[in-house]
């Protein structure tokens, strides 16, 4: 054991609520949708022709479904679309404000660096590359998943007004383009999120209580 | 059993304790909350806010994304679908035993109730498009209509001051809807007595039926009998049950 390290100050507490908030309300938006789904359980106007789609026809179990019915899964997903995009904007602010953005956004100048991580963990480098609150690989991920959240609000509008929003529905492609896009970036939120609890313990595990407690002493810099 | 290995030892990097207590309430709550929401919607605790919350979704469809202008795209008639999917809700297809009596009573909140006979309606202005039809289930087909605006009903019968909603109501069983007087407005909102260029069929809603390009489709009542101006918000078959009142697209 090396020496113990001080507790430092890693996460706002709008980060923090904003974080477990998203994951209670965008559980509640997958478990709707997915009831949503089961009414028309494929992409394309009547007639076809149609998307390729691995779920055409395809019911999910029914643990994973919210509402009971179509009404009642309308009902939680258009109500917990409020919160979601409430807590994503406030914590957009909150980046945007605190200046923090800096430390998440992925830029170009860091591809090398992500470069490097990626060997470190294909154990094709030995030692940790230098890094600061983030490694280039989590900015990769942190900003993927923020542009997945700001196209599942816009794919959600372009299926929810497809005449009243017709530019934004054109512009996605369609009324069925947009409910396709709309349901592929659940799959990417699953995998996004199953990737980020795996590292989560296998690679930094202090960083839950930081997320839920603020204060951090794990391995890595809480600052750039 | 994997992961325990990896909780001691993550145990053994910080302060176990509270963490533990934190994630073991966390996990706890979000697995409460979520068995007891699964296959649920909303309960007697949650259903009425939940209904609340559609309420103010319709208000905003309706005051602010609304346009009683905007014209939803349409399409060649080539580009029709090969099929729409019909439906009612008796169980074999609303049919009138003397289609010739039939008449289309517009009444409740006018200067000038009026009774309309199919012919009566096919002398009115005419309007027919081609449109992309939205079902609440996620389906869409593209099909032409054609009928008379219900603006021009509104001309004839002149609601008064009052008026602020319509009820279509119909012979299919106790199938109604319940709409805000700008949708009706709309220019491309008809009442439809053909469809691809034919007679509407019987499975559609004959002899005659509401159709827009900015209404899910559960909003555009078939087998109409009467149009009647009210006060007061009416309901619907499935927006009583639950389903958006406004169903604006």
């Amino acid at each position: 054991m090396t020496e113990p390290r001080p507790f430092v100050r890693r996460h706002h507490w709008i980060v923090r609520l904003t974080h477990w908030a998203t994951v209670v309300v965008l559980a509640g938006m997958i478990a709707s949708g997915l009831q949503i789904y089961e009414a028309y359980a494929r992409f394309g106007n009547r007639g076809g022709p149609y998307f390729v789609s691995p779920f055409d026809d395809a019911q999910f179990p029914h643990w994973s479904r919210l509402g009971g019915w179509l009404a009642g899964a309308l009902n939680w997903h258009f109500a917990l679309a409020w919160p979601l995009t409430a807590f994503g904007l406030l914590y957009l602010g909150y980046l945007v404000r605190s200046g923090e953005w800096r430390a998440l956004l992925f830029r170009p100048r860091d591809v090398r660096g992500a470069l490097e991580m990626t060997k470190y963990y294909l154990h094709l480098r030995r030692e940790h590359p230098p890094q600061g609150k983030h490694n280039p690989l989590q900015k990769l991920a942190y900003t993927g998943v923020i542009v997945l959240g700001g196209l599942a609000v816009l794919t959600g509008f372009a299926v929810y007004k497809p005449t009243q929003l017709a530019w934004l529905t054109a512009l996605l492609g369609g009324f069925q383009a947009a409910r396709y896009w709309h349901f592929w970036i659940v799959w990417a939120f699953v995998g996004f999120t199953i990737t980020h609890v795996i590292l989560v313990f296998a690679v930094d595990p202090a960083s839950l209580r930081a997320m839920l407690t603020g204060w951090y002493r794990g391995r890595f810099p809480s600052h750039d | 059993m994997t992961d325990t290995p990896m909780l001691r030892r993550a145990d053994a990097q910080t302060h176990s304790v509270d963490r533990r207590a934190f994630v073991k309430l966390g996990v706890a709550g979000g697995a409460a909350a979520l068995v007891a929401a699964c296959g649920w919607d909303g309960g007697r605790l949650l259903r009425p806010g939940l209904l609340d919350v559609s309420r103010v979704n319709d208000w905003v469809g309706e005051k602010i994304l609304f346009s009683p202008t905007r014209l939803a795209r349409t399409y060649s008639a080539a580009e029709r679908s090969a099929m729409l999917p019909s439906y009612f809700i008796s169980t074999t297809v609303p049919m009138l035993e003397d289609p010739g009596a039939w008449r289309l009573r517009v009444e409740g909140l006018v200067a000038q109730p009026l009774e309309l006979s199919l012919d009566d309606l096919m002398r009115l202005p005419r309007v027919s498009y081609t449109v992309k039809h939205h079902c609440v289930e996620g389906w869409s087909a593209i099909a032409s209509w054609h009928g008379v605006p219900v603006s021009a009903i509104v001309e004839r019968c002149r609601p008064l001051k009052a008026a602020r909603y319509i009820s279509f109501a119909s012979f299919d069983a106790d199938y109604s809807n319940g709409w805000d007087m700008a949708s009706a407005m709309h220019p491309q909102t008809i009442l439809a007595y053909g469809m691809n260029d034919q007679r509407l069929p019987a499975a559609h809603g004959a002899p005659l039926r509401l159709y827009s390009p900015t209404k899910l489709g559960y909003k555009l009542t078939k087998y109409l009998v009467s149009m009647t101006f009210t006060d007061t918000r009416p309901g619907g078959y499935w927006e009583d049950q639950g389903y958006p009142w406004f169903g604006g697209i």
